[in-house]
């Protein structure tokens, strides 16, 4: 990481901090804040967040690799879910699933070499009446078909 | 984003925003408690505790900061009832948590959205401040005086565990979502060591209902002991997939009628942690003395193979156990390795007998509400399409 950006980092951490205070409970907004814009949170990132909230960084990590929506690895700029859970799965998770696979040529939990997609799956979308979903960063779709998912793919830039 | 014309006897009965806030403002404390005993409400994201004991345990707690804590976490697979009511009926649920602040005496309601609901959060902080303009949150709520309350969203990041109330505690306060040992229970120590009371959003749906039309009205629904509507969440092979509002102690064979089911083979209530009913058992009735919910009614037609049903239930279940205890972290993957086998065909009965003894463990041993009721679907599944599962062996499986 270059000075620079550790630097802008750091900035952009402790504006966070002015927003939702130094607390521990404000540790989550935070987390997911930097996650939403970086699509990760970086070592460096982590280290911060402890220093200006007074605990260790390991705390830092423990909570992060917690939670499947957050993580310290970097990602594609969008991150594509798919519900993997009952209903979705019985409304044809498989077929989208390999139709995304194959014009992406990648394989689920990867990223694609622009790192422009990372391809997840996902468990309940609360969208079992309208299954297959599909979760792009935060915007859910619902009644997916092969074709379906691809324009949406298409779409993503 | 979807349509408002719901049609229900309870829920989805008129209501207008802010009815409730400005009568339970001309209401003592003790009569809104008084109300909710009357209707007998119980917790509506499945445990069914009994909301009047909850709120009066919190009431009478001496603490000067007290927090209502809304569980919007809603992700048992197969339920997304809370998802129509945050989209299609915010005023009651929030309406639910003022009355809920009146009455205990809190200051702070928190909203726990599960992070996949994160596209919901402009609508819903939206809405928050057109509630603090109509002065319905804030500081004098509907002109009383000294009646401050106000509310705050926090998300998830999808954790299923952090559905369980102390989990979801912990999750707040900034700490890995692990449920945590009760006693004691969050109304003595909740969000940060103060009395807290958790209920599910339609708990909350309830009680603005409750408030305007009293409890003798809300308990002249459903049955004797499980009183009111249930929001039901149906998915699966029927005609009509979606939220339906019924009076608790119908039957599930009239649940099918309704939803336009044909050809069913299995109905999964509760969604994963559920239990799976077979066709010879679709009279039973759906309340807290029988087959009680969450809301999640999952269909399964004759097509259907409840082998590779109940393995992608035990997938979901070693994914989202938070490890913490052993008998769920090593439980659920010892369960799932028995469905593999049973897939493969490499089984033995003697194997299977243990494996459900291990599920009865669980049910005991396991520290939260996830690894106790995660044995359920394999047990039930296991003791209900027995000649399916053992005949056909590992040919059935995909």
């Amino acid at each position: 990481m270059l000075v620079l950006e550790k630097n802008a980092m750091t900035e952009e951490i402790e504006e966070l901090v002015k927003k939702y205070g130094n607390s521990r409970s404000s540790l989550l907004p935070i987390l997911q804040d930097i996650q939403r814009k970086h699509k990760n949170v970086s070592d460096f990132a982590q280290q911060e967040v402890a220093r200006v909230l007074d605990i260790h960084p390991v705390e830092v990590y423990s909570v992060i690799s917690f939670y499947s929506f957050l993580n310290t690895k970097p990602k594609g700029r969008n991150i594509v879910r798919l519900c993997q859970t009952i209903t979705c799965d019985l409304s044809g998770k498989a077929s989208v699933a390999k139709a995304i696979e194959r014009e992406l040529g990648i394989k689920f939990g990867e990223t694609t070499k622009d790192n422009k997609i990372t391809l997840e799956y996902v468990n309940c979308l609360g969208m079992c009446d309208q299954g297959p979903a599909l979760l792009v960063n935060e915007r859910v779709y619902a009644k997916v078909s092969p074709e379906k998912a691809i324009q949406i793919l298409n779409e993503i830039k | 984003m979807e349509n408002k014309k719901r049609k229900g006897a309870v829920i989805f009965s008129p209501y207008k925003k802010g009815e409730a806030i400005k009568k339970v403002v001309e209401l003592k404390r003790e009569d809104v408690l008084f109300e909710l005993r009357e209707s007998k409400l119980k917790g509506r994201g499945c445990a069914g505790f009994p909301t009047a004991t909850k709120w009066t345990l919190v009431a009478a707690a001496s603490s000067q900061e007290k927090y209502i804590v809304c569980n919007a976490d809603e992700g048992e697979p197969g339920t997304f009832k809370d998802r129509v009511l945050l989209l299609e009926y915010p005023e009651l649920v929030f309406d639910g948590m003022v009355i809920a602040g009146y009455t205990i005496g809190a200051k702070t309601g928190i909203l726990y959205l599960r992070g996949e609901y994160e596209y919901m959060l402009k609508s819903l902080e939206d809405y928050l401040e057109s509630m603090r303009k109509e002065k319905l949150l804030g500081k004098n709520i509907a002109g009383k005086e000294g009646f401050d309350f106000d509310i705050i969203i926090r998300l998830g990041s999808g954790a299923y565990v952090c559905g369980e109330e102390t989990a979801l505690i912990e999750s707040l306060e900034g700490n890995r979502g692990e449920a945590r040992n009760r006693p004691p229970y969050p109304v003595n120590t909740g969000f940060m060591g103060k009395p807290t009371t958790v209920n599910n959003v339609e708990t909350f749906a309830a009680v603005s209902h409750i408030v305007v039309k009293g409890g003798t009205w809300y308990r002249k629904h459903g049955t004797d002991k499980s009183t009111g509507s249930k929001l039901f969440s149906v998915s699966g092979d029927c005609e009509r997939p979606g939220v339906y509002e019924l009076p608790w102690g119908i039957k599930v064979s009239e649940l099918l009628e309704i939803v336009g089911a044909k050809d069913t083979k299995a109905v999964q209530v509760g969604g994963a942690s559920g239990i799976c009913i077979p066709k010879s058992q679709f009279d039973r009735i759906l309340g807290y003395e029988d087959a009680a919910t969450g809301g999640s009614i999952m269909i399964f037609n004759e097509s259907r193979n409840m082998l590779h049903i109940l393995k992608n239930f035990m997938e979901f279940f070693v994914e989202e156990s938070c490890g913490q205890c052993t008998p769920c972290r090593i439980g659920n993957v010892k369960l799932l390795e028995g469905v593999e086998m049973l897939e493969n065909g490499t089984y033995t009965f003697g194997y299977m007998n243990q494996l459900k003894e291990l599920g009865k463990s669980m049910q005991i041993a396991s520290k939260c509400g996830l690894g106790q009721s995660s044995p359920n679907a394999f047990i039930s599944i296991l003791e209900n399409f027995k000649e399916e599962i053992f005949n056909g062996g590992g040919n059935h499986a995909k």
